[in-house]
């Protein structure tokens, strides 16, 4: 194991499957001369030439629907959005087309491309900047949608990802990209497959689960917690689409109590799809209502101490583990 | 042509009769251009249509009794009773799909014209759609990019005059759409259809820019749907006097005169007419008797298997 950044797990993930696969391209703005808008696509350009690492002009509909035609006819896409706000102008792209091309070919076209980039809150970049966007792609049939935490799960997953036949919604996070976490060493052709859930952090009192850019924030809260005689047991989903609650529903029998907590507003999506399927595979198990923490339902305002109100803290996970403990 | 005419009749009435649900999208009037697009394209090309996508499929060569099938709902139908009238596929004979979106496919048509770059594969692909399309931001996208990247796909907007229920003059101030092509930095051409030669002809030049690697083309075909937009659209916002000009230049009665005037004998054409009656009869015949879309099916298509990759 060595360590490496969230990025560079990333860039490592692209590098390893263009060079396995020549059928993979890296398609988007800014991705080839620029190295990437959050540099994760660097070097890449250096090593596959144009034709392999587009750039294109601002048209994400456009060249979101070309990645889908290329798709079609055999090649396998990796479709970076310079964010997923922007990724709203392409909505009819993924959703008409991507999503439903196999079903409504009876199965004879796959769709094997990778729409990936950064999700969710920034800092201070405001309301139009900091969407977090799984709720809208987790509805779909059709799609596989991936928020990888950790380095490692974002290198894995993404090789995963690219090598799948159908399309995924890769959801990064632009905080994590400077995490570091240990990564298999080079050479280590790692896969994590789709729709796993990981245990993040055993423990026994409560169980908390979470995925993006408030996993670090449970994990904070956990240690806090654990100072104070409760151990939270935390899990990744990883993928919330197929969704994993196996591990979940072992976790909730035996803490008999469990908190979801995620950056996407309250209303619906995967932390109340998780809330929903809990209550119904543990309900004999519980000791307390499922609780949610949640980024605030309000557009994203700019300034820091209004969106540090928004996004989950770590006083309003402890809070939530201690209400559904029944702890002071 | 008239596969496609008596096909159109017949799925008319067995929508009236209640055997064919959802939307319904006639070619009726159409039907040269099709015909003498599939009748240019090599079997290894990709062809993408909207909605409105019975008769390049046919003239494709899709088997009328699948075609009708899929209207009916049958498990033996194109798209096994899943895709309906808007979304007939047969990617063996490379159509790539009626899609349901205004605009939406034009992306996809630039996409696996860039396939063919990427691989250096010797593939045209044809997309097909109305002048409503022009509109919208999907049509000014795909064409930035094919434009751009010089990719090999004719983009053919079949102007049928109406936008649904509104005509050209409302939607656009322009009387002459080709010339949008010089704004993508592309060739641009504009004729009518209902002369199937010369859409054959000038379909033609457009297909071979594009496999010499000339780029795109962006064709606008004047023509004329006799039917309305879709079932039930009555189509009363043209006059009954518009409707039977138009029909002066049915691209059939077009063929017909044409063919006669070169010494085909009339029963050997009127033997065509009774020949393709006993085929259209016999897809409905196929499709009523057919079994029923299988739920396994829907079930286990919504994603692609795993593995292989």
């Amino acid at each position: 194991m060595r360590e490496l950044r969230y990025r560079e797990a990333l860039r490592e993930a692209m590098f390893e499957e263009m060079e396995r696969d020549e059928s993979v391209f890296l398609m988007g703005e800014e991705v080839g001369h620029y190295q990437g808008a959050y540099k994760v696509s660097e070097g890449l350009m250096e090593k596959y030439g144009e034709r392999r690492v587009i750039d294109t002009p601002i048209a994400e509909a456009g060249f979101a629907g070309v990645g889908i035609g290329a798709a079609m006819v055999g090649l396998r896409p990796i479709i970076e959005f310079m964010t997923w706000n922007f990724s709203f102008v392409a909505f009819d792209q993924i959703i008409s087309n991507a999503a439903k091309v196999h079903q409504m070919s009876a199965g004879k076209i796959q769709v094997p491309i990778v729409f990936r980039g950064p999700n969710g809150a920034a800092k201070q970049v405001a309301s139009q900047h900091s969407h977090s966007t799984a709720p809208f792609y987790t509805h779909i049939p059709g799609l596989h949608v991936i928020q990888p935490s950790t380095p490692r799960d974002a290198k894995g997953l993404l090789k995963s990802a690219i090598r799948s036949n159908n399309p995924v919604i890769f959801l990064e996070g632009e905080t994590l990209y400077g995490v570091k976490g240990e990564v298999p060493d080079e050479g280590v052709d790692e896969l994590i497959p789709i729709g796993e859930s990981r245990l993040a952090r055993p423990g026994t009192d409560c169980t908390i689960v979470t995925w993006g850019r408030p996993y670090y924030t449970v994990l904070a809260a956990a240690e806090k917690l654990a100072a104070e005689g409760i151990e939270c047991e935390v899990i990744d989903p990883r993928t919330l689409r197929p969704l994993d609650t196996e591990l979940m529903v072992q976790s909730v029998k035996k803490t008999n109590r469990c908190v979801v907590v995620h950056e996407h507003w309250p209303y619906g999506g995967p932390g109340a799809e998780i809330v929903d399927r809990l209550q119904r595979e543990a309900f004999d198990y519980l000791d307390a209502p499922l609780e949610r923490v949640t980024g605030l339902d309000v557009p994203m305002p700019y300034a820091l101490n209004l969106e540090d109100k928004v996004l989950p803290t770590e006083k309003r996970v402890i809070d939530a583990v201690k209400r559904v403990s029944y702890a002071k | 042509m008239m596969v496609i005419r008596r096909f159109e009749e017949e799925a008319a009435r067995n929508y009236a009769k209640g055997k064919i649900g959802g939307f319904l999208h006639l070619y009726i009037g159409q039907e040269a251009i099709a015909v003498a697009a599939a009748e240019v394209l090599e079997d290894r090309d990709y062809i993408f249509q909207t909605y409105r996508d019975h008769g390049i499929a046919l003239a494709r060569g899709m088997a009328p009794d699948a075609a009708m099938a899929e209207l009916f709902g049958k498990d033996t139908g194109c798209s096994r009773g899943l895709g309906g009238s808007m979304h007939f596929f047969d990617v063996e004979r490379g159509f790539l799909g009626g899609w349901a979106i205004v605009g939406g496919h034009l992306a996809l048509a630039a996409g696996t014209a860039f396939k063919s770059k990427y691989a250096s594969e010797d593939r045209v692909t044809v997309c097909f759609f109305g002048e409503g399309s022009t509109n919208i931001g999907g049509f000014h996208e795909a064409m930035s990019l094919a434009g751009l990247w010089k990719l090999p796909v004719v983009f053919v907007c079949e102007n049928n005059q109406y936008a649904m229920g509104t005509p050209l003059e409302r939607t656009s101030p322009l009387k002459d759409l080709s010339i949008k092509a010089k704004g993508y930095g592309i060739v641009g051409d504009r004729f009518e259809g209902h002369d199937v030669e010369v859409v054959h002809e000038r379909i033609g030049e457009a297909v071979g820019r594009a496999r010499s690697g000339e780029g795109p083309t962006f064709i606008e075909v004047q023509t004329y749907r006799f039917r309305g937009h879709s079932m039930s659209d009555p189509a009363k916002y043209r006059s009954r006097t518009e409707l039977e000009q138009r029909k002066q230049q049915d691209p059939i009665v077009v063929a017909r005169e044409r063919l006669l005037g070169l010494g085909v004998d009339e029963n050997t054409l009127d033997d065509i007419d009774i020949e393709v009656d006993e085929e259209i009869d016999a897809a409905v015949r196929f499709a009523d008797e057919s079994p029923p879309a299988l739920e396994e099916v829907m079930m286990s298509t919504v994603l692609a298997a795993e593995g292989d990759s």
